[in-house]
């Protein structure tokens, strides 16, 4: 398969105050994404997660290196448009990102920007409106809606672009844990019925477990790059940059410094339940 | 307390007022109000007072509602009413108390004045409470649309209208959250002088304003990210057109004016 976003050699470093020297980020930053893949990007705050998300749509522009998405290159002024109308973004705090007083004039807004003729933005309003479960509040005004539902239609109004890729930054760190859920499960859904490739960045390693490859992100650069099960089994790897493995895994890798030898790369409760009850019959079957 | 302003407050429905056009409703409520100057006699009035129930009456709006939204503007009414009362001097005296005096003119004025701002604030709550702020702006931006000739930037102003609007709800929560904050450390925003009260609301109102920024930051990026880049080649998923309600609504108004007219002439 194609990818749909590269990064090459980036560098970006922030602007400093007039004469003090910026902040660099990123020195030598390579990452590819498949398209139709479902990636999570962790890593601890301040490690450049977000920096990275906003390259991919031409919020940021590289100081150094070259981002691709779609083969067009970012820094191409010409073609943002047609850059942010194939990577949408999704950010953490979802009342910042809600234009309009009533959902469904807030999901048309993305499209409207685009041009899209009347009829049609009506078609994709409803469509996204439904493909996030949210079609029967369509015209309700988003403050009385839950954090979840917000995020949700948040979520709608940028798969109303229709866009090949949809990042996600942070997207659950302001809801509960019932927002939370129903976030990932609209995420994931749109990833397998739509065939939408998913970038999302967060701090739950839950959510990391749930997508097919895991990127660790340390000091501007990839620390772990796999599938979640090859990444989370890198227990020490993880601690020394100052993040944790699943609580499953986590388990495990504790029993193990007690004398066991148990898997590490089971991240589903009911598979390293099953673990831990084949190490025990072991166990006695020894004894 | 700050949840009870209800200005521009919206109330979904489906109603032949929420249904016309906002053009039309704008336009209508321009109309009533300068109509309601043109009315001198209580006759007209009560016609007044009548299209105004009618449409209420028709939009579904609970009349709580609007009495709610009244609340704030109470204090407005009674400082009218009592201006128009004892400062003005025609017809006979009812009242003598000291050195005011109340004539069957003050009397009469003041009732009118008041019912006139009643009736002037109610027809403005019944156009925001029937018009989602969106259509609203739409309306006002096409309304407005001959300016754009004139290098007047009616679209930004719309879209800042639209999204002012959008965060009022926000911001009146986030002022809530702040206020309950400095309570918790100890702040006083009840006891104390008028002044030591407007010195409280420094520190309710500079979080307000960074966290106010931060957000318009935000959501500046969030835009960009949406593709927006200005009015231009933007479409628009609700077309306005005028329907059938518009023109029996205009008809309406029509028949009203002239009937106000009428009466005007007539003298009554």
């Amino acid at each position: 398969m194609s990818n749909i976003i590269s990064v090459e050699h980036l560098a970006y470093t922030y602007p400093g105050l007039e004469d003090a020297p910026g902040i660099p980020v990123f020195e030598d930053m390579n990452l590819t994404v498949e398209e139709g893949s479902f990636v999570a990007i962790l890593g601890t705050n301040g490690c450049g997660k977000s920096t990275l998300a906003k390259h991919f749509n031409s919020i940021l522009l590289p100081s150094g290196g070259k981002v691709y998405v779609c083969g067009i290159d970012t820094a191409n002024e010409e073609r943002v448009m047609t850059v942010r109308r194939n990577v949408g973004m999704v950010f953490q705090n979802p009342d910042n990102q809600i234009v309009a007083n009533v959902v469904e004039e807030d999901v048309a807004f993305g499209p409207e920007n685009l041009g899209v003729a009347s009829p049609e933005i009506r078609r994709r309003v409803d469509q996204a409106l439904k493909q996030v479960d949210m079609y029967e509040y369509r015209e309700h005004a988003p403050h009385l809606l839950s954090g979840g539902q917000k995020q949700r239609v948040a979520i709608a109004g940028i798969i109303a672009m229709e866009p090949k890729c949809i990042v996600l930054d942070e997207p659950t760190a302001m809801l509960d844990p019932r927002g939370r859920r129903e976030v990932m499960q609209t995420i994931g859904r749109l990833n397998r019925e739509k065939g939408i490739t998913v970038v999302l960045i967060t701090h739950h390693m839950d959510e990391a477990a749930q997508c097919q490859r895991v990127v660790v992100l340390h000091q501007g650069k990839v620390a772990a790059d796999g599938t979640p099960q090859e990444v989370f089994s890198q227990v020490e790897l993880l601690h020394s940059i100052g993040l944790a493995a699943p609580e499953t895994v986590e388990l495990c890798w504790e029993l193990n410094h007690q004398g066991f030898q148990l898997p590490l790369d089971r991240l589903e409760p009911e598979d390293c339940a099953q673990a831990l009850l084949d190490a025990l019959n072991e166990a006695e079957k020894k004894a | 307390m700050l949840k009870d302003i209800t200005l521009g407050q919206y109330f979904p429905g489906h109603s032949p007022i929420h249904r016309m056009d906002p053009r039309t409703k704008l336009i209508l409520l321009v109309v009533y109000i300068l109509t309601l100057f043109l009315a001198q006699s209580w006759l007209s009035y009560g016609l007044m007072l009548l299209v105004l129930i009618t449409v209420i009456c028709i939009s579904q709006i609970p009349f709580k509602a609007i009495l709610r939204g009244m609340k704030p503007l109470v204090m407005i009414l009674v400082f009218t009413g009592i201006l128009n009362l004892f400062f003005t001097k025609e017809g006979p005296t009812i009242l003598k108390i000291w050195k005011l005096t109340i004539t069957l003119g003050g009397l009469t004025r003041a009732v009118m004045m008041m019912a006139r701002i009643l009736m002037l604030i109610t027809g403005t709550f019944l156009l925001t409470y029937t018009t989602s702020p969106i259509a609203l702006t739409d309306g006002l931006e096409s309304l407005m649309g001959p300016l754009k000739k004139l290098h007047v930037p009616v679209h930004e102003l719309s879209m800042m209208m639209c999204i002012a609007l959008r965060f009022i709800p926000t911001l009146i929560e986030e002022t809530d959250k702040i206020m309950s904050a400095q309570k918790a450390r100890g702040a006083d925003f009840e006891t104390g002088s008028l002044i030591d009260r407007a010195k409280a609301l420094v520190p309710i109102l500079v979080p307000l304003f960074i966290s106010a920024f931060r957000r318009a930051d935000e959501l500046a990026t969030a835009m960009e990210c949406r593709c927006y880049q200005g009015g231009e080649g933007r479409t628009k998923m609700k077309l306005l057109h005028y329907r059938r309600v518009d023109f029996s609504a205009f008809a309406a108004g029509a028949v009203m004016v002239a009937a106000v007219l009428l009466l005007r002439q007539m003298g009554l």
